[in-house]
C-alpha cells in the first residue's frame, strides 16, 4: 500500500541535478578558483544520488530502525535553538549557540562517497566546516588525543529512544569518536547543508559529522557535545556489538562484518541491471580515499583495528 | 449460464491461487516500471524472503484453524499454500545467487561457511525441496500416509530455520523477526495442545 504524503518541496522548485552542478561549478570557477583548487581533489565526479533517495533511505535509529522511518518520524524534530557543549581538554570549555560555534569559520562544498556498513553507498554533496578549523578554534590542550561526540537525547521527540524495539536498543544518546589526527584530517567535515539546502532532520540536522573513508555510522547526527579527551571513546555501536563494530570503522573490503562480506556494495539510485550482475560494485579500501587517509594507519593491523 | 459456470467449475482455490501470486505480480510490475525503490536488489531479496516466511506460517496455520473453527474444507488449501512457500523460497534463493552474488561461487561458499544466518537460510530452503517434490497424491501413495506425514513434519524445521535466518540477519532491529518467532511458536503450541480438547470431548461423551 502506498501512503501518499505531501511533498516538502514542489517538484517544480527542485533544481535539476545537472543544472545544480553547472551553477555550482560556474560559481566556483568565477569566485573561488584559487580556494577550490585544493578542495577539488576531494570532490568525486561520480553521479550524485537523487535527493529523494538520500532523504528517504537513512539509518537513524533514534527515529526507527527501518530505513524509511527517519524521514517519516523526524518531521517535527526541533533544531532551533541549538546548543553545543564543548568540554574536556580545551582552553575554554563552554556552551555555544550553534551560530556562535560556527562563527568565523568558512563553509566548504564537498561531494563525497558515503559507504554504509550495510553494503550500500551514496554520493552526497555536503556543505560544512572542516572539523580541523573548528577544533583549532576550540584550542585543544596538548593532552587531548581523541574527540568524542555526543548526539541529542530527546526521548519526547525521538521514538527510537523511547522504545527498545523501535530503536534497536542502542545506549542513548548516540556517541562517536575520532582520533585527533582523524578529526583534523582535511576530509573530515561538520556538515550543515546538503544538496544546497539545510540538512534535513533525517540526515542529521542541524549539524553532523562526515568522515567519507569510514562507514556511515561514524557520521554522528544532531551533535550536542564535543569533548576533547585523552582516552579512546567507546562509541554506541562498539558498546552494543563489539565483534562487529570497532572504533575505527574504516571502509575495508577485506575486513568482514560478521553477517556479510564488505567486498561489494549497492550504489543507491544507480543499480545498473541487477540481472546482469550490476546490482553491486566493488568496495574500495578507505572508500577510495586512501590517498588522503592511509598514512594515518601506517603500520596498524587493520584486521584487528576494525 | 454464467452463474452455473461459477457454481460448477470455479473452485474457491482458484481465487486463492490468484491471491497468492499477488506479491509476485506486484514485484514483477515494480521491476518492469523501475519502481523498486532506492535499493532494488534489497527490495527483491527481502520481499521474496518475507513472503516465504509468511506462506510457511499460513500453511502451518491450516491445521489449527481447521480444528478450532471446525472448518474442514480449508484443508484443501494446504498443499497450494505450502507450494507457494516453496515458490517464494526459490525466488528468494535465486535473488541471492543471481542478483546479490551473481553466481560468484567463492563468495557464496565463503558466506555459507562463515555466516550462520546463511546456513540457516540454506537449511530452511533445502528442507522444503523434498516436501515440494512429494506434494502429489501419487507420492502420498508411494510413501504411505504415515511416512508421508512424518516426512512433511520437516516444515516445522524449515519454518523454525527460516525465523532463525531472519533473526540472525538483522542488526539490532529484532522486532519483526521476533514477531514471526512468536507467531510460529503459537502455531506449534497449538499442535502440542491438540490432544487436550480431544480428551475433553471424550470425557464429556
Amino acid at each position: 500500500m502506498l501512503i501518499q504524503r505531501a511533498a516538502d518541496i514542489l517538484p517544480s522548485e527542485i533544481t535539476p541535478e545537472g543544472m545544480y552542478h553547472n551553477r555550482r561549478d560556474f560559481m566556483k570557477m568565477v569566485f573561488f578558483a584559487p580556494a577550490v583548487a585544493a578542495a577539488q581533489t576531494f570532490n568525486t565526479t561520480e553521479k550524485i544520488t537523487p535527493y529523494e533517495y538520500a532523504t528517504t533511505y537513512n539509518n537513524y535509529y533514534e527515529f526507527g530502525t527501518d530505513r524509511a522511518d527517519p524521514s517519516k518520524n523526524s518531521g517535527k524534530f526541533q533544531t532551533k535553538p541549538w546548543t553545543v557543549t564543548v568540554e574536556g581538554m580545551v582552553k575554554k570549555p563552554a556552551r555555544y549557540d550553534l551560530d556562535d560555534l560556527l562563527k568565523g569559520l568558512t563553509a566548504e562544498d564537498r561531494t563525497y562517497r558515503m559507504r554504509c556498513v550495510e553494503r550500500w553507498s551514496m554520493v552526497i554533496p555536503w556543505r560544512g566546516i572542516p572539523l580541523a578549523a573548528l577544533i583549532r578554534k576550540l584550542e585543544p590542550l596538548p593532552s587531548a588525543k581523541y574527540v568524542e561526540f555526543k548526539a541529542i537525547l530527546a526521548r519526547d521527540q525521538m521514538p527510537g529512544q523511547r522504545s527498545r524495539l523501535f530503536g534497536g536498543g542502542l545506549d542513548w544518546p548516540y556517541v562517536e569518536g575520532l582520533r585527533l589526527d582523524e578529526a583534523t584530517n582535511p576530509l573530515t567535515l561538520i556538515a550543515v547543508e546538503m544538496y544546497g539546502k539545510p540538512l534535513p532532520n533525517q540526515n542529521g540536522a542541524p549539524l553532523r559529522l562526515v568522515t567519507p573513508w569510514k562507514y556511515g555510522f561514524k557520521g554522528i547526527k544532531a551533535i550536542v557535545a564535543i569533548r576533547l579527551v585523552e582516552n579512546q571513546p567507546v562509541s554506541s555501536w562498539m558498546k552494543s556489538w563489539p565483534e562487529a563494530y570497532g572504533f575505527y570503522a574504516n571502509v575495508n573490503p577485506s575486513v568482514e562484518h560478521p553477517r556479510w562480506s564488505q567486498s561489494r556494495e549497492q550504489r543507491i539510485g544507480e543499480p545498473g541491471n541487477p540481472f546482469l550482475g550490476q546490482a553491486t560494485r566493488a568496495t574500495q579500501l578507505f572508500n577510495g580515499y586512501a590517498e588522503q587517509v592511509a598514512h594515518m594507519y601506517a603500520g596498524m593491523d587493520l584486521r584487528k583495528n576494525y | 449460464m454464467r452463474e452455473w459456470i461459477y457454481a460448477r467449475t470455479i473452485d474457491w482455490r482458484f481465487y486463492l491461487f490468484l491471491t497468492c501470486t499477488l506479491p509476485f505480480a506486484l514485484l514483477v510490475r515494480a521491476t518492469a516500471d523501475g519502481n523498486l525503490g532506492p535499493n532494488p536488489l534489497e527490495t527483491i531479496r527481502d520481499t521474496t524472503g518475507i513472503w516465504t516466511l509468511r506462506f510457511l506460517l499460513v500453511t502451518l496455520a491450516i491445521t489449527p484453524v481447521r480444528r478450532i473453527a471446525r472448518w474442514h474444507e480449508i484443508i484443501r488449501a494446504r498443499r497450494m499454500l505450502g507450494l507457494f512457500a516453496f515458490f517464494y523460497a526459490v525466488l528468494h534463493f535465486v535473488s541471492y545467487v543471481w542478483l546479490d552474488q551473481f553466481f560468484a561461487l567463492d563468495a557464496m561458499i565463503d558466506d555459507f561457511t562463515k555466516r550462520p544466518f546463511i546456513m540457516a537460510g540454506y537449511a530452511s530452503f533445502v528442507a522444503l525441496i523434498p516436501l515440494a517434490v512429494t506434494s502429489t497424491k501419487k507420492w502420498i501413495g508411494r510413501l504411505g500416509g504415515k511416512r508421508w506425514q512424518l516426512l512433511h513434519r520437516l516444515i516445522y524445521f524449515s519454518a523454525a530455520a527460516g525465523v532463525v535466518h531472519y533473526f540472525w540477519r538483522v542488526k539490532l532491529d529484532v522486532q519483526p523477526p521476533v514477531i514471526y518467532g512468536v507467531l510460529l511458536g503459537a502455531l506449534l503450541l497449538a499442535r502440542l495442545r491438540r490432544s487436550l480438547p480431544a480428551q475433553k470431548t471424550a470425557a464429556e461423551a
